[in-house]
């Protein structure tokens, strides 16, 4: 089998300029996608009979956690690439992934406090997908803290790439844990409603959202993908050519 | 085979004569637990029946913090005099070296923190007879997080100031064992079956000492070049 394309993604002007053709195919149809989810989901969506329209935070929280765990899948996945094939461009595109996801944990994190605030009563309980949420984002920030800590780039890349791999292994099992530890201390008394058998008005604008998030997520990672490059390449002459336009 | 026995037990060796002849140095974290687990009752109440209900969670983060400070020099001074450098030249195994490394830091500091905690759970009122089953899940709990740290400790190796780093990366990844050693504890205290609990350490255990070398190994390369 022809390896070369794959070997192609290696070299940094190559993936600059494929990055910055893809970037508006990802970026419109997520721009047209979010306002087609948000508009049916604040909109046309009826409201939550329990929750009134409380609920419609939904459609960015659910979204958003669904990207922090993918943003990490990426920066491990593509983590482990880079070690394995020591492709610079592969770590570059994990050190894009680790601020994207840290900043969509956060998002998941607010987005849920304040759907906590109404339903439960308060911005913070102890539920098992919060903290492991939290836990999340604490991975994230060390991902980014042992980056920045080491000084030599390469190392910085090899280093922050096995602390990816164990972080990955890691993240089920936190999971679990943390599930395991809720269901022991306290049973669910403030919020109880079985699983919500969503209907399809609900659902189809949530489905539109994921979709427009994720697309979403690789625009952002594309364009934090040509910086990072620029950064890492900025001794190179095809940068100067690049700039100088 | 054998050969490989021998040399896991020259490196063990070596670091324990290392460690008896630097006895203080030993000492900290157990210090350390004993201060941090007195704090509690000065902080809260002498009371006993309320000291008993958070016995198991001071316990485990006292544990956890004193082995966090024992990790961070478990390479350190092998680093610093080359020590580690030879393991990696020596044609051996490093992943097996470094294991047999972790070995012989959890006989120094996981094995003396489940000794102790014996004796700080009889300060926070907790029964004798919670004890065998205290030490054990301590003792099963901090073979885990001396692999996990080993990983942490090879990531931050020539870090300056690693220390707050170390514990930035150790400690999110040590919720399950918190989670899993703590409720083993208050199973113990309650006079409850611990075994599930140690099932899930001794499984998390397992996977530390599988999967943890071989990280390590791969860290402390990528700290040599």
């Amino acid at each position: 089998m022809d390896w070369t394309w794959f070997h192609r993604f290696g070299s940094p002007p190559h993936l600059y300029g494929l990055a910055g053709r893809l970037t508006p195919w990802f970026a419109w149809p997520s721009a047209f996608l979010i306002a087609a989810g948000l508009y049916g989901g604040l909109v046309l969506a009826p409201a939550d009979y329990q929750q009134g329209d409380g609920f419609r935070v939904i459609y960015v929280h659910a979204p958003s956690a669904w990207l922090s765990l993918m943003a990490y899948t990426w920066m491990a996945v593509a983590a482990a690439i880079g070690l394995v094939w020591r492709m610079k461009a592969a770590h570059a595109a994990a050190a894009s992934c680790a601020p994207l996801g840290a900043w969509f944990t956060v998002a998941a994190l607010c987005t849920g406090m304040l759907w906590g605030k109404p339903m439960w009563g308060t911005y913070w309980v102890w539920d098992p997908r919060l903290t492991s949420e939290l836990v999340l984002l604490f991975l994230y920030l060390g991902y980014m803290g042992l980056r920045s800590a080491i000084e030599d780039p390469q190392r910085a890349d090899r280093a922050s790439a096995v602390l990816a791999i164990v972080g990955v292994i890691n993240v089920p099992i936190v999971r679990y844990s943390v599930e395991w530890w809720n269901s022991i201390h306290q049973a669910p008394s403030v919020m109880k409603f079985g699983k919500p058998s969503i209907s399809w008005p609900m659902l189809t604008p949530l489905l539109i959202m994921f979709v427009g998030f994720t697309l979403l997520f690789v625009a952002l990672l594309l364009v934090r993908l040509r910086g990072e490059i620029l950064r890492r390449e900025r001794h190179a002459r095809w940068v100067a050519e690049v700039v100088a336009g | 085979m054998s050969s490989a026995v021998s040399c896991a037990r020259l490196v063990i060796g070596r670091d324990l004569r290392l460690a008896f002849r630097n006895r203080t140095q030993l000492l900290h974290p157990l210090l350390f637990f004993a201060i941090v687990t007195t704090l509690f009752p000065l902080a809260l109440t002498p009371e006993p029946s309320q000291l008993r209900d958070v016995a198991p969670a001071v316990l485990w983060v006292g544990a956890l913090l004193a082995s966090l400070l024992a990790i961070e020099f478990l390479f350190r001074e092998d680093a610093q005099d080359g020590t580690l450098e030879q393991y990696a030249l020596s044609g051996r195994s490093l992943t097996w070296l470094l294991f047999a490394k972790t070995v012989s830091h959890w006989l120094l500091s996981g094995l003396p923190l489940a000794l102790m905690s014996p004796i700080v759970a009889y300060g926070l009122a907790v029964s004798p007879a919670a004890m065998p089953g205290i030490a054990a899940s301590v003792a099963l709990g901090t073979i885990a997080l001396s692999l996990l740290g080993a990983i942490s400790a090879a990531l931050t190796l020539g870090i300056r100031r690693g220390g707050a780093l170390l514990s930035l990366l150790t400690l999110p990844l040590a919720v399950p064992l918190l989670i899993f050693g703590a409720q083993a504890t208050a199973r113990a205290i309650e006079g409850a079956s611990l075994v599930a609990p140690m099932y899930f350490l001794a499984a998390c255990a397992v996977l530390g000492l599988t999967l943890a070398p071989l990280a390590a190994a791969a860290a402390v390369r990528i700290s040599l070049e």
